[in-house]
C-alpha cells in the first residue's frame, strides 16, 4: 500500500467517523442521562436522510436548499423526538427499564414502513452538496471536497457540544444527571423536562448525521439497521454518555474500517466487533466512561416484583390443545405452528437469562444461530443423519454459549448487552463471510428432515416433543435450587457473595443452558425451513426474542411463550394481508406496551395479586 | 491462652491518599462478644469489608482458625464460617423471607447447583426454624421487598445464621430501627450468639446498645484502634472520650 493511498483511506475512514460521531453521541447522550437504549436512533437517522432528499429537491432556494434542508431535516427530526419521548416514553418511565426498549424496537418498524410508504423502496441517489462537489487532488490522489468537509465540521460540532456540557447550566444537570440521576432528581431538578430536552437534542444529532450522509452515499430502506449497529460499537467502545468517547471512538471505529476493507475484506464485517469486546473485556466502561454508579434500587429494575405463575390446570389444557389441535388445522397453519414452538422456546431461554438472571442479552441470537448451523453444517459437509444433526444443535449452541459467556459475566447491565452483542455479531460476520465452509449469504440448502418425519404433523410432534419439552424443563430449572439462587444474586448481588454463592459461575451455568435451549430451538427451525441462513444470527434475531419476552412480561416464567406466539400471530398475519406489514406489527407493539406496561402476564399478575 | 478464632495482624487499606485502615490488629477469642465503634469514617466499614472479602485489602494478614483468609472470595470466606449482615440492608427483595433463608441454606448444604428439583421443598424446615427464632415466622411467605425495615434487619440475621457461622459479623445491626427495638433485637442477637456459642463483632453507634451488649469494645479512630478492652474502662478512657466528645461537640 502506498503512503499516498493510506492517507487518502485514513481521509475517507475519518469523514464517515464524523457522521458516525454525530450519532453515537447522540445515542450515548440518551443512554447517559435516561437509561434509554434507543433502537429508533438509526431510524431517526434514516428519516432526516429522507427529507433532506424531497427537502432539497423541492425548496426553492437554489444552491442554498440543500444547506437549508439539511438543517431543516435535522430539526425536523428532533421534533419527532420531542413527540416520542412526550407522546410515548414518557408514559412507561415506571415500568421497568426495558420497556422503553420495546417501544424504540417498535418505532423502528413504523418509521422502516413510513419511509417505504413514502419514498419507496428503490435506492435513491441524493443531490450533491453545492460547491462542494467535486474533488481535491491530495498527495496525488482525488479525495472529496464533501468528505473534507465533514472531517472540518466533526470537531466543530464536537466544540458545539462541549460548550453546551460545560458552559451552560443545562450542561451542568446532563452531567450530572450522567453520574447519578436519582441525585439530580433529589436536588429538585425536573426529570420529566431533562429528559425531554436530551432525547430531542440526540434525535437532533442522529438527524444531522442522516442529513448530512446524503450526499455521500445511496439511501436505501435498510440504512436505518446498518448505522445503529455500528453506533452501539461506538458508543460502548468511548464509553456509555461520554461525547469525547464518541469523538474519539468514532474515529478510531471509522478508521479500522476503512483500512479492514483494505487489508482484510474477508474479515471486514468482524473487525469492529473484535474492537468492542476487545475493550469491553479490558476496560468495561469503554474508553473514556466512567464505571457505573452502583445502582441504588435492586435487580438493575429489570425484575422488580415476585414471580407470577400461572395456574397449572391452564397449563393443561394449553397442552391438550397443542397435542389435539393440529391434525385438524390446515398444513399452513401446522408450520406456523412449528415455528411458534421453536421461538417460544428461544423467548423463554432469553427468560432464563432476562429474567430469572437479570441478565439481558443483545445477542441471544448466537445460540440460535449456532444451533441451526451446527445442525446444517454436519448435514451438509458429513451427510449426517438428521436426529443426529438435529440433536447436535443444543451442544453446537451451548459449547459457544459457554465459550462467550466467559467473558460476559465478568460484565453487567448495558456492558454484559453489549458484549452478548458483539459476540453475536462476530459470530454472525463469520458466517457471513466465510463463503467455503458456510456459503456466506447464499446459506446452506437442503437441510430438510428424516423422511419419516418430513410431513407437517410428524415434524410438528417432534418440535412440540423437542420445544414444549424444552420450555418444561426451562420453567423446572427457574423453580429448582439453580433458579431460586440465580434469581437472589439478580436481586442483591453482594448478599449473594456474602452467603456462599459463586455469581458468576452461577450466571455462566445460566448462559450455557440458555446457550443450549436456544439451539434447540435453532436446529427445529432450520429443519423446518430446510436451510440455514446468516440473518439467524444478526442483530433482529437477537432482538425478537427480547420483544417477546416483554411482551409476555418479564417476571412471568410462561410470559415468555405467550409473547412469542402473540408477537409471531401479529407477524403472520400482518405479513398476509399487507406489504406494510411492519407499519401494523409496530403499531400493535406500541398499543401493547402502553396497555401493558409490564407485559401482559405480569399485569395480569399484578391484577390478580 | 487458646488459638483465637481470628487473628487480624496490621491491616491496611487506602483509598487514594485517605488511610481507611491504617494497620489495625487484634485477636478475637472464641465465644466472644465485641463491639467496634467509632465515629463516622474511622474506617469501620471498609474494615468489614474487607474481613468479608468484598474489598482488598493493600496489607496486613487475617487468620480465621488459623488460616490466612485475606484476599479469598467473598463466597469462600463465608464457606469457612464466617457470617455478615450490612449497615444498608441486603436482602433478595423479590423473594419471600423463607426463600431468602432457603437460598443461603441451600448454599451452605451446597445445592445451589441442583437444576432440576423443585426448590420449593427443600430446607424448609430449617428455614422457617431460622425465621421463628429471629420472630419472623409470621412473615415467612412475604417478599423481602415488603417487609417493614425492622423485619428486614431481623431477616438478615437470620440469613446470616443460615450457614450455622462460627463468627458473625453485624455491620450496625440495629441503625435506622426505633431506640426500642434496638436493644431487643441486640438482646435477641446476644442470647442467640450464646446459645450457639457463637463469636459476634458488631459495629454499632448507639452506646446503650454497645454497653449493654458487648463483653468488649475496641474503638477505631482514622482507621486505628485507639482503644480496646472491657466497656467501663474504654469508657473511661480519656482518648476515646476526646474523639467522642469532640465528635458530639462537633456535631452539635
Amino acid at each position: 500500500m502506498s503512503p499516498s493511498l493510506v492517507l487518502i483511506q485514513l481521509l475517507s475512514g475519518l469523514a464517515h467517523a464524523m457522521v458516525l460521531f454525530l450519532i453515537a453521541s447522540g445515542l450515548s447522550l440518551i443512554f447517559g442521562v435516561t437509561r434509554i437504549v434507543n433502537f429508533a436512533h438509526g431510524s431517526f437517522y434514516m428519516l432526516a436522510a429522507y427529507l433532506t432528499y424531497t427537502l432539497a429537491a423541492t425548496l426553492p432556494l437554489g444552491a442554498a436548499a440543500f444547506y437549508v434542508a439539511v438543517l431543516l431535516a435535522a430539526a425536523s427530526v428532533g421534533l419527532a423526538g420531542l413527540g416520542v419521548e412526550v407522546a410515548l416514553l414518557r408514559r412507561v418511565y415506571r415500568a421497568p427499564e426495558l420497556y422503553q426498549l420495546l417501544l424504540t424496537f417498535a418505532l423502528v418498524l413504523v418509521v422502516a414502513d413510513v419511509v417505504k410508504l413514502f419514498w419507496g423502496s428503490e435506492n435513491l441517489t441524493g443531490p450533491a452538496a453545492p460547491g462542494l462537489a467535486g474533488s481535491v487532488e491530495i498527495a496525488g490522489q482525488l479525495f472529496p471536497t464533501y468528505d473534507l468537509a465533514l472531517i472540518g465540521l466533526g470537531p466543530l460540532v464536537a466544540a458545539g457540544l462541549w460548550w453546551l456540557f460545560y458552559r451552560t447550566r443545562w450542561g451542568v444537570l446532563i452531567r450530572a444527571a450522567t453520574q447519578d440521576r436519582e441525585m439530580v432528581a433529589v436536588l429538585g431538578v425536573d426529570q420529566a423536562r431533562l429528559f425531554t430536552s436530551v432525547f430531542v437534542l440526540g434525535s437532533f444529532l442522529a438527524g444531522l448525521g442522516g442529513a448530512l450522509q446524503v450526499p455521500r452515499q445511496a439511501l436505501t430502506n435498510v440504512m436505518d439497521a446498518s448505522i445503529i449497529t455500528e453506533a452501539f460499537v461506538v458508543v460502548v467502545v468511548g464509553g456509555m454518555g461520554s461525547v469525547p468517547g464518541a469523538l474519539l471512538a468514532a474515529a478510531l471505529i471509522g478508521v479500522i474500517d476503512a483500512f479492514g476493507v483494505l487489508v482484510l475484506p474477508r474479515a471486514s464485517l468482524v473487525v469492529p466487533f473484535v474492537v468492542m469486546a476487545v475493550v469491553l473485556i479490558v476496560r468495561p466502561w469503554g474508553l473514556l466512561g466512567r464505571p457505573e454508579v452502583q445502582q441504588r434500587t435492586a435487580g438493575g429494575a429489570i425484575v422488580t416484583a415476585g414471580t407470577v405463575r400461572v395456574p397449572p390446570r391452564w397449563l393443561a389444557a394449553v397442552l391438550a390443545a397443542l397435542i389435539a389441535v393440529p391434525p385438524f388445522l390446515p398444513t399452513f397453519h401446522v408450520w406456523v405452528l412449528v415455528e411458534i414452538l421453536a421461538f417460544a422456546l428461544f423467548a423463554a431461554s432469553l427468560h432464563l437469562l432476562m429474567g430469572t438472571g437479570g441478565m439481558v442479552s443483545f445477542g441471544h441470537a448466537a445460540s440460535f444461530g449456532l444451533g441451526a448451523y451446527g445442525a446444517a453444517l454436519l448435514v451438509t459437509w458429513t451427510k449426517a443423519p438428521m436426529l443426529l444433526a438435529f440433536a447436535a444443535a443444543p451442544l453446537a449452541a451451548a459449547v459457544g454459549a459457554a465459550l462467550y459467556g466467559y467473558f460476559c459475566v465478568r460484565l453487567s447491565s448495558i456492558y454484559f448487552a453489549m458484549l452478548t452483542l458483539a459476540f453475536a455479531q462476530i459470530a454472525f460476520a463469520i458466517v457471513h463471510q466465510w463463503y467455503d465452509v458456510t456459503g456466506g449469504d447464499n446459506g446452506l440448502l437442503g437441510i430438510w428432515p428424516a423422511a419419516w418425519l418430513a410431513g407437517p404433523l410428524a415434524y410438528y410432534y417432534l418440535a412440540l416433543t423437542a420445544c414444549g419439552g424444552g420450555i418444561a424443563l426451562l420453567a423446572r430449572i427457574g423453580r429448582a435450587p439453580f433458579g431460586l439462587t440465580l434469581r437472589a444474586a439478580r436481586d442483591h448481588a453482594r448478599r449473594a457473595e456474602t452467603v456462599g454463592i459463586n455469581i458468576r459461575l452461577h450466571q455462566w451455568t445460566a448462559f450455557v443452558v440458555a446457550g443450549f435451549f436456544g439451539g434447540v430451538a435453532g436446529g427445529t427451525f432450520a429443519f423446518l425451513k430446510g436451510s440455514v441462513f446468516p440473518n439467524l444470527l444478526a442483530v433482529p434475531m437477537s432482538v425478537e426474542p427480547l420483544v417477546m419476552v416483554l411482551l409476555g412480561g418479564v417476571q412471568a416464567p410462561a410470559g415468555a411463550p405467550v409473547g412469542a406466539a402473540i408477537y409471531k400471530l401479529l407477524d403472520t398475519v400482518a405479513t398476509r394481508y399487507t406489504e406494510y406489514w411492519q407499519l401494523v406489527l409496530g403499531a400493535i407493539l406500541i398499543l401493547l406496551v402502553l396497555a401493558f406496561p409490564r407485559g401482559i402476564l405480569g399485569v395480569v399478575g399484578d391484577r390478580r395479586a | 491462652m487458646p488459638e483465637p478464632l481470628l487473628r487480624v495482624v496490621d491491616v491496611r487499606k487506602a483509598f487514594g491518599g485517605v488511610r481507611a485502615v491504617d494497620g489495625v490488629s487484634f485477636d478475637l477469642a472464641r465465644g466472644e462478644i465485641r463491639a467496634l465503634i467509632g465515629p463516622n469514617g474511622a474506617g469501620k466499614s471498609t474494615f468489614f469489608n474487607i474481613l468479608a472479602g468484598l474489598l482488598r485489602a493493600d496489607d496486613g494478614a487475617v487468620a480465621y482458625r488459623g488460616e490466612e483468609i485475606l484476599g479469598l472470595a467473598p463466597h469462600a470466606i463465608w464457606r469457612r464460617g464466617v457470617s455478615r449482615t450490612f449497615q444498608i440492608t441486603a436482602t433478595f427483595a423479590t423473594l419471600s423471607a423463607l426463600e431468602n433463608v432457603q437460598v443461603a441454606r441451600l448454599s451452605h448444604t451446597r445445592r445451589s447447583r441442583a437444576l432440576l428439583r423443585p426448590a420449593g421443598g427443600l430446607e424448609v424446615e430449617r428455614s422457617l426454624a431460622l425465621l421463628a427464632q429471629v420472630g419472623l415466622a409470621e412473615q415467612s411467605g412475604r417478599p423481602a421487598g415488603v417487609l417493614a425495615y425492622g423485619d428486614l434487619k431481623k431477616l438478615e440475621l437470620a440469613i446470616a445464621l443460615a450457614n450455622d457461622p462460627e463468627l458473625l459479623l453485624l455491620d450496625e445491626p440495629t441503625a435506622g430501627m426505633a431506640p426500642a427495638e434496638r436493644g431487643a433485637l441486640m438482646a435477641l442477637t446476644a442470647s442467640i450468639a450464646r446459645e450457639r456459642t457463637l463469636t459476634v463483632l458488631f459495629t454499632e453507634h448507639d452506646m446503650d446498645v454497645v454497653f449493654t451488649v458487648a463483653e468488649r469494645v475496641m474503638v477505631l479512630h482514622q482507621g486505628r484502634v485507639i482503644a480496646e478492652g472491657a466497656p467501663d474502662t474504654v469508657r473511661a478512657d480519656p482518648e476515646v472520650q476526646a474523639v467522642y466528645l469532640g465528635e458530639a461537640a462537633w456535631a452539635t
